[in-house]
């Protein structure tokens, strides 16, 4: 196993400082990553469809550590999981992404029947 | 013959893991970067997906394929379509200003430091995993979602009473109701006004014959693409 | 097979899993890539017999059946066309995400008891999902190549292929609840023994069920009467009119590919598996165990039982499409809506109250009882399934009731 496990970090490349293994942790970079690229990508994408993809990879995020937390084959020595409960969790968080992701487009479609734009700083009707 | 290739060959795990994991960041950091809409949507895709393999390497199985189900397979082309129809000319690519992008490099660089050390913080979660060949989840969740619990509690978790999961279940299926209602009723209301718009139009019309002005199709509307070219 | 190359052969363990893995990748894209030369003969053959023509009779013999290896070479000698407006990357990737999804979905897919490239805990679900991802080739397609017939394609494609898996979905339920597992090779072990133990057979529901899984089917690979996509009495070629050469041949790949294995799919879920009608091998005292020669012969046998269920299914989706003439996008989404959806929703409680009342069917002994609970987490056989959760139940009540 150990052979083997050298081998592919050496090809895989960035090692991280335990890196005998995947553990959780690892994931929770995975995690980490996704959620900035999303939480970015809410902030700077002026394309409101760009906004609702930000929201999607912050979901998404999330779900990774729920499944890294979750899963009783990455439970290190003495660490707890949360078994079945993180996977549900993580079940109702696409579920509820993907209503949102619903609602989302079909307000923004709306917009843009009114407005012929998707840029969402021009949403600013209500402004005082 | 190759049965259980992800689970017993434990070695290919953590070289699977890095393939995955570089394709979920690196895509979801080419969403960010991307200006082309559409190219963001391809990228979301394949960083979505890539986090579905990382749920089968998790051993989570039913989930990596919900994801591929509902998110990829649902969601995104929902999103997909709601790009194509909106995907003219000046809104492929809106260009974000210089300032915002280092705003946003900066927020960025805080948030992930933050989170990169918290993911660090606890020693019993850098341990790498044991390798206990996950049990196959389908059916406990199942089963969960009904609210009876059959797995065995994680060990070294403290014991309590483990709920089941029927009443999010519940509140779960009626919010979909509602969303599925909510979303017919606002990708609708616009056409319906404009039939009754123009019906009492027609009335008015006919009554007195007045200049009514006749209100705006809905332009490039969903209607007009979905049945395009049958009339 | 990695163990046999492990410890014999003297391998080691990395290499070993690689080439397994590729032993089976290889095996499935030659199902996939052959599949579609002997169809594409074949659906010209057929089409040409049903218009009362002969069909490609010089290359190759009488039966002109080098014609599709022909085709090939033409197609990989012809200039590789890019519209001028079109998104480069996009236009060319796009066939190759349409063929990726339709060659994935092959991992999960039994071919016989043992000759699966992964068992998957959630197969059928597995397949259904990477399925549906072909159609972000369509659609990348269709907006990459700049050309409003493209683009109607393909915005067509995905309104039907996103609508048809809700009413698709509900007919593999079905069978998913009868075997009580998602699990493909237990589902079509389950129906071994005489072709009354066929879940197509089962009950009246799950023959109605599977009636309108075969509509979904035809209307999820975008075959006639269903493909709208293409349709090219309005729309040219539809998503691929700007498509030439090899990339043009990767959507045809795919689409082959996905008629094979939806066919294979409605095999293992409806119609035995691997299992002949007749139960041969049981009857000559031959089982489908682990070890000898006569089991892996068995084996062997079965996988051809399935390639031959699969490849009826396929020749049944190109009569359809030479017999019956095209749907109006309208006439698709009533289908879809307003028939399979609420068909498929009532037989499936059908199903399920027959399988409450009339667990051992009508006539007794004729098929077997469906719907133990055989998976890993129990700790006996299937006999014990109401072990654990009876005192699961129980122990919840008693924990609410005080």
């Amino acid at each position: 196993m150990s052979g083997m496990l050298g081998a592919g970090v050496a090809i895989a490349g960035p090692a991280f400082a335990a890196a005998d293994g995947v553990s959780v942790a690892h994931y929770l970079v995975v995690g980490a990553i996704l959620f900035t690229a999303g939480i970015v990508c809410m902030a700077v994408k002026r394309n409101a469809l760009g906004v609702l993809m930000g929201i999607e990879l912050v979901l998404n995020g999330a779900n990774v550590n729920f499944i890294a937390f979750a899963s009783p084959y990455l439970r290190g020595q003495g660490a707890v999981s949360l078994g079945i409960d993180g996977q549900v969790i993580a079940l109702f968080v696409i579920l509820l992404a993907a209503a949102e992701a619903a609602v989302a487009l079909a307000i923004t479609l709306n917009f843009y029947n009114n407005h012929s734009t998707v840029d969402v700083d021009r949403a600013d009707d209500l402004k005082g | 013959m190759t049965g259980c290739l992800m689970l017993a060959a434990v070695n290919f795990h953590t070289l699977l893991f890095y393939l995955f994991a570089i394709l979920a960041c690196g895509f979801a950091v080419g969403v960010v970067v991307a200006d082309n809409v559409v190219r963001m949507a391809l990228y979301l895709v394949l960083s979505l997906g890539a986090t579905a393999g990382l749920f089968f390497l998790a051993g989570a199985e039913f989930i990596g394929a919900m994801q591929l189900m509902i998110y990829v397979g649902g969601t995104l082309v929902l999103l997909v379509f709601g790009v194509m129809l909106t995907a003219q000319a000046p809104f492929v690519t809106i260009k974000t200003s210089p300032g915002d992008r280092v705003l946003a490099g900066i927020v960025a660089a805080s948030l992930l430091a933050l989170l990169l050390q918290a993911a660090f913080s606890v020693e019993a979660w850098r341990r790498p995993g044991l390798g206990e060949v996950a049990q196959p989840a389908a059916t406990p969740i199942g089963v969960a979602l009904v609210g009876i619990r059959v797995d065995e509690p994680p060990a070294g978790a403290p014991p309590g009473v483990r709920s089941g999961y029927l009443l999010p279940f519940e509140i779960v299926s009626v919010h979909l109701l509602v969303v599925l209602v909510g979303a017919a009723y606002l990708a609708r209301a616009k056409r319906r006004r404009t039939q009754r718009a123009i019906e009492v139009a027609a009335s008015v019309q006919s009554l007195v014959e007045p200049v009514v002005e006749v209100p705006r199709q809905a332009r490039g509307s969903a209607s007009a693409l979905a049945t395009g070219g049958t009339r | 097979m990695a163990d046999f190359l492990i410890n014999s052969v003297g391998l080691p363990p990395w290499l070993a899993w690689t080439v397994v893995a590729g032993v089976a990748a290889v095996l499935i894209l030659n199902v996939i890539a052959g599949g579609a030369l002997v169809f594409i003969w074949a659906e010209r053959k057929i089409a040409a017999r049903i218009q009362d023509r002969l069909g490609p009779t010089r290359t190759g013999g009488r039966f002109g059946w080098l014609q599709s290896l022909a085709d090939g070479i033409k197609l990989l000698a012809k200039e590789d066309l890019m519209p001028e407006g079109a998104d480069g990357l996009l236009f060319r990737i796009a066939p190759y995400v349409s063929f990726c999804a339709s060659f994935a979905a092959f991992i999960a897919l039994p071919f016989a008891f043992d000759f699966v490239g992964q068992r998957l805990n959630v197969g059928v679900f597995f397949v259904v999902a990477v399925l549906g991802l072909e159609v972000f080739g369509v659609i990348l397609a269709g907006y990459a190549s700049a050309s409003k017939w493209s683009l109607f394609g393909a915005m067509r494609e995905a309104a039907q292929v996103v609508s048809y898996e809700v009413p698709l979905g509900m007919c593999v339920v079905v069978p998913v609840m009868l075997a009580g597992t998602m699990d493909l090779v237990t589902i079509a072990e389950k129906q071994a023994g005489w072709f009354t133990n066929w879940y197509l057979f089962h009950d009246p529901f799950t023959f109605v069920v599977f009636w309108v899984y075969v509509t979904c089917a035809v209307a999820s690979v975008n075959r006639a009467p269903f493909d709208l996509a293409e349709a090219e009495s309005e729309l040219v070629a539809g998503f691929h009119t700007e498509y030439s050469g090899l990339r043009w041949s990767f959507f045809f790949m795919a689409e082959y590919g996905s008629m094979f294995l939806v066919s294979a799919l409605a095999a293992v879920l409806f119609l035995g598996g691997w299992n002949g009608p007749v139960p041969v091998a049981a009857l000559l005292g031959l089982s489908e165990g682990t070890g000898d020669t006569a089991h892996y012969f068995v084996r062997l046998i079965g996988c051809g039982n399935l390639l031959l269920k699969a490849t009826l299914g396929v020749l049944v989706m190109m009569w359809i499409r030479w017999t019956l003439p095209r749907l109006r996008i309208d006439q698709v989404m009533t289908v879809c809506l307003k028939y399979c959806t609420p068909i498929a929703a009532v037989m499936f409680a059908g199903a399920m109250l027959w399988q409450l009342f009339l667990p051992g069917g009508l006539v007794p002994g004729l098929s077997r009882p469906a719907g133990e609970i055989r998976e890993g987490w129990l700790p006996g056989p299937g006999g014990a399934a109401r072990g654990p959760v009876g005192q699961a139940a129980k122990k919840t009540v008693a924990q609410v009731q005080p």
